[in-house]
């Protein structure tokens, strides 16, 4: 589904990115471990197509389509979502308003009729006992006077209801406490089928006991220096960030 | 002679014409106000670029033109259906060039505690009020167009709601300006809400068609101990005339008075807004939004006056700017040495959706009292491209994404209007305009 080849990337002329290489299937979960500035944020937000980083090299396929030249919108109607690390506020545009309108240009997009008002209602009130989400945070602007917890869910509803095939998650978890963390994780877990995949951008393993992945990355300085399965999560956790150091010397003197 | 006493002098001799056709009412003691007014009026002189209020207003083009003493014309109902609300669901007063117009207008035959009319008739007929409350808020001796106004002082709404009387129909007041070119119209209204009273009104400023004209339009409101009003005021003339306008409010006490002050017409148009506490506990909310487009001018001053302690006011005015428009706020708040416990919150935020559009923003607090909280800020910007990124990262289009976060911004303002025909109306017609305005949003650089 995705296949990202030797990226990267810079953002004001400071290489952040230096080199990855990524695929992922439909059905699979991707972790992606990091200390702070390792670039988990950036590989997050070049896929979803922030304009302010620049390619310097290296290749994104999604669904076997060029992703680095289409624009946010269409990888979003093309089926990629980001949950963002700090949702934004949007005062003035109700929450309703926000899903209606990205929904109805994702369908046109894919050739299907709008959903009128009565369909929508239905599908949103569906998907709304999958983060606890209450009512009356649909009609409130988006994100505006949200607690931090309530951001979080509100990017995993959105996720609920426009269905993309591909969700990258930065760092949903960064300040909730457990109780949301789960509804957050159950939310996931309940829209994970065979057909979508997820990657997962998380700083701390304790994410990953609640959302299994297949294959875990550990991210250092621009680059992967490390991949294996969920085992690797607990490795790191216990062993902690800096045996990254060690390896990233022991790989530097290969 | 030079052109600005040749231009009065063109008023002063329209004046004379116009005193021939008062009939009997030149004999009427109100008369002499008039007279007074236009003794001032010729010492006067028309602002320029050098007086303080206007140092980024330039009225010069204004002054190129004789306007005229306008006809009355008669027009149809099906012309100005669309500029008003349903006449079922408001009570409705309608201006032709300025002249009274009544079988375009609808007024129950009785409604309790509420007195509707001509602002001519009641000159005559409610004299202990008029007498009492017109021409003595909005002062004519420092201000030429406030001098000119009252001069030429004769048709307006006159609105008195009587103590404790609530009136549940809004009432609604359009202005039109019909045919004639170079016409200067005068509208003046006189709003009396008594103790515990409590009344809606909106004013609507419209031209029927595209000639070049002047509405110099005052209003005097006055909102006794408890009373409530809601005034929302829409200019949209046509983008040829000039709009110049005053409003004065004198707040009693425990009174609230909300003001919604939207200007999208005209070429160049001027608000002066003033309110004052002149008792404790008073609530008053001056908000205003304007939209400019093309090379418009939009000019708002607004003063709060916190005479008296314990009172509140909020002050909300956004701008969106396009082409080569340029806005002005100046936003005074003026917190005098005996008004502790006040609270004064004033914003003025604008968006510049293109590199030639420019505004002016000054707000200006004065605060002679040490027990208050207050706030002021101005913002200029752009749209904020964290919002652009997210909306589109969830599908929506650029062009799209941006018409959604300026209609957001604008729509903000009106958005607390409680009359829901209103503010509905108000929000389609943000919505239109700004679709209309798509092509140069796209224009936009960040």
């Amino acid at each position: 589904m995705l296949e990202i080849k030797n990226l990267r990337v810079a953002i004001e002329g400071k290489e952040i990115l230096k080199g990855i290489n990524l695929t992922v299937n439909k059905g699979e979960i991707h972790a992606i471990m990091g200390p702070n500035g390792s670039g988990k944020s950036t590989l997050a937000q070049v896929l979803a197509g922030r304009d302010e980083y620049e390619i310097l090299e290296g290749e994104i396929l999604f669904e076997g389509k060029n992703l680095i030249e289409m624009a946010p919108e269409v990888r979003a109607r093309e089926g990629v979502f980001l949950a963002f690390q700090y949702p934004i506020e949007i005062p003035g545009v109700s929450n309703t308003n926000l899903l209606k309108n990205a929904l109805n240009e994702i369908r046109k997009y894919r050739g299907l009729e709008p959903l009128d008002a009565m369909e929508f209602l239905t599908l949103v009130k569906s998907k709304m006992p999958i983060v606890e989400m209450r009512q009356e945070l649909l009609s409130r602007s988006v994100n505006e006077a949200f607690s931090g917890g309530e951001k979080k869910k509100n990017e995993i509803f959105q996720m609920a209801v426009l269905e993309p095939k591909l969700a990258i998650l930065d760092e949903t978890d960064s300040g909730l406490d457990i109780d949301a963390l789960r509804v957050v994780a159950n939310g996931v877990n309940s829209i994970k089928t065979n057909d979508n995949a997820f990657i997962v951008v998380t700083h701390y393993q304790r994410l990953l006991d609640y959302i299994i992945p297949d294959f875990v990355h550990v991210l250092q300085n621009g680059k992967i220096i490390k991949s294996g399965t969920k085992e690797l999560a607990l490795e790191l956790e216990e062993k902690g960030y800096d045996w990254l150091k060690e390896i990233e010397e022991e790989l530097a003197t290969k | 002679m030079n052109s600005n006493e040749l231009l009065k002098n063109w008023y002063v001799t329209n004046f004379k014409t116009f005193e021939d056709n008062l009939n009997g009412e030149s004999k009427s003691k109100f008369h002499q106000v008039r007279k007074d007014a236009l003794s001032k009026f010729r010492e006067l002189d028309f602002p320029t670029l050098k007086d303080e209020d206007w140092r980024y207003t330039n009225i010069s083009p204004m002054l190129n033109y004789n306007f005229r003493q306008p006809a009355r014309v008669k027009i149809k109902n099906e012309q100005i259906e669309k500029f008003l609300f349903d006449k079922k669901d408001f009570i409705t007063l309608v201006f032709v060039n300025g002249y009274y117009d009544e079988t375009l207008s609808s007024i129950p035959k009785e409604v309790k505690g509420l007195t509707i009319k001509n602002l001519s008739t009641a000159i005559k007929e409610n004299f202990n009020i008029t007498e009492k409350y017109l021409a003595r808020f909005a002062l004519y001796n420092t201000n030429i167009f406030t001098a000119l106004s009252t001069a030429f002082l004769k048709e307006g709404a006159f609105i008195l709601v009587e103590k404790n009387s609530v009136i549940e129909k809004p009432i609604q007041i359009l202005y039109v300006t019909a045919t004639g070119e170079n016409v200067i119209t005068n509208p003046r209204n006189l709003f009396v809400v008594e103790e515990n009273a409590q009344v809606k009104i909106v004013e609507i400023h419209k031209s029927l068609e595209e000639n070049l004209n002047f509405t110099n339009t005052v209003t005097e409101v006055i909102v006794d101990n408890n009373a409530v009003v809601e005034h929302i005021k829409l200019q949209d003339e046509n983008l040829r005339s000039f709009h110049v306008s005053r409003l004065e409010v004198d707040l009693e006490k425990s009174s609230n008075y909300s003001s919604y002050n939207v200007s999208i017409g005209a070429a160049i148009s001027r608000n002066d807004s003033n309110a004052r506490f002149n008792d404790e506990g008073g609530e008053c909310t001056l908000n205003g939004l304007y939209l400019t487009q093309g090379e418009q001018l939009v000019d708002n001053h607004t003063m709060i006056d916190h005479a008296k302690p314990h009172c509140n006011s909020h002050e909300l005015y956004k701008g969106v700017m396009n082409d080569k428009s340029r806005a002005v706020f100046n936003g005074k708040v003026l917190v005098r040495k005996d008004a502790q416990k006040t609270n004064a919150f004033q914003e003025n935020k604008n968006i510049l959706l293109s590199e030639e559009a420019i505004v002016d923003t000054k707000p200006q607090l004065e605060i002679f009292a040490d027990d208050v909280k207050c706030s002021h800020g101005a913002t200029i910007g752009q749209l904020s491209k964290d919002a652009l990124f997210y909306l589109r990262s969830r599908g929506f289009g650029e062009e799209f994404a941006r018409t959604t976060l300026i209609y957001a911004f604008a729509s903000d303002v009106v958005h607390s209007i409680s009359i829901p025909e209103v503010r509905d109306r108000l929000e389609a017609m943000l919505a239109e305009k700004l679709l209309k305005q798509k092509e140069t949003v796209s224009l936009i650089t960040e």
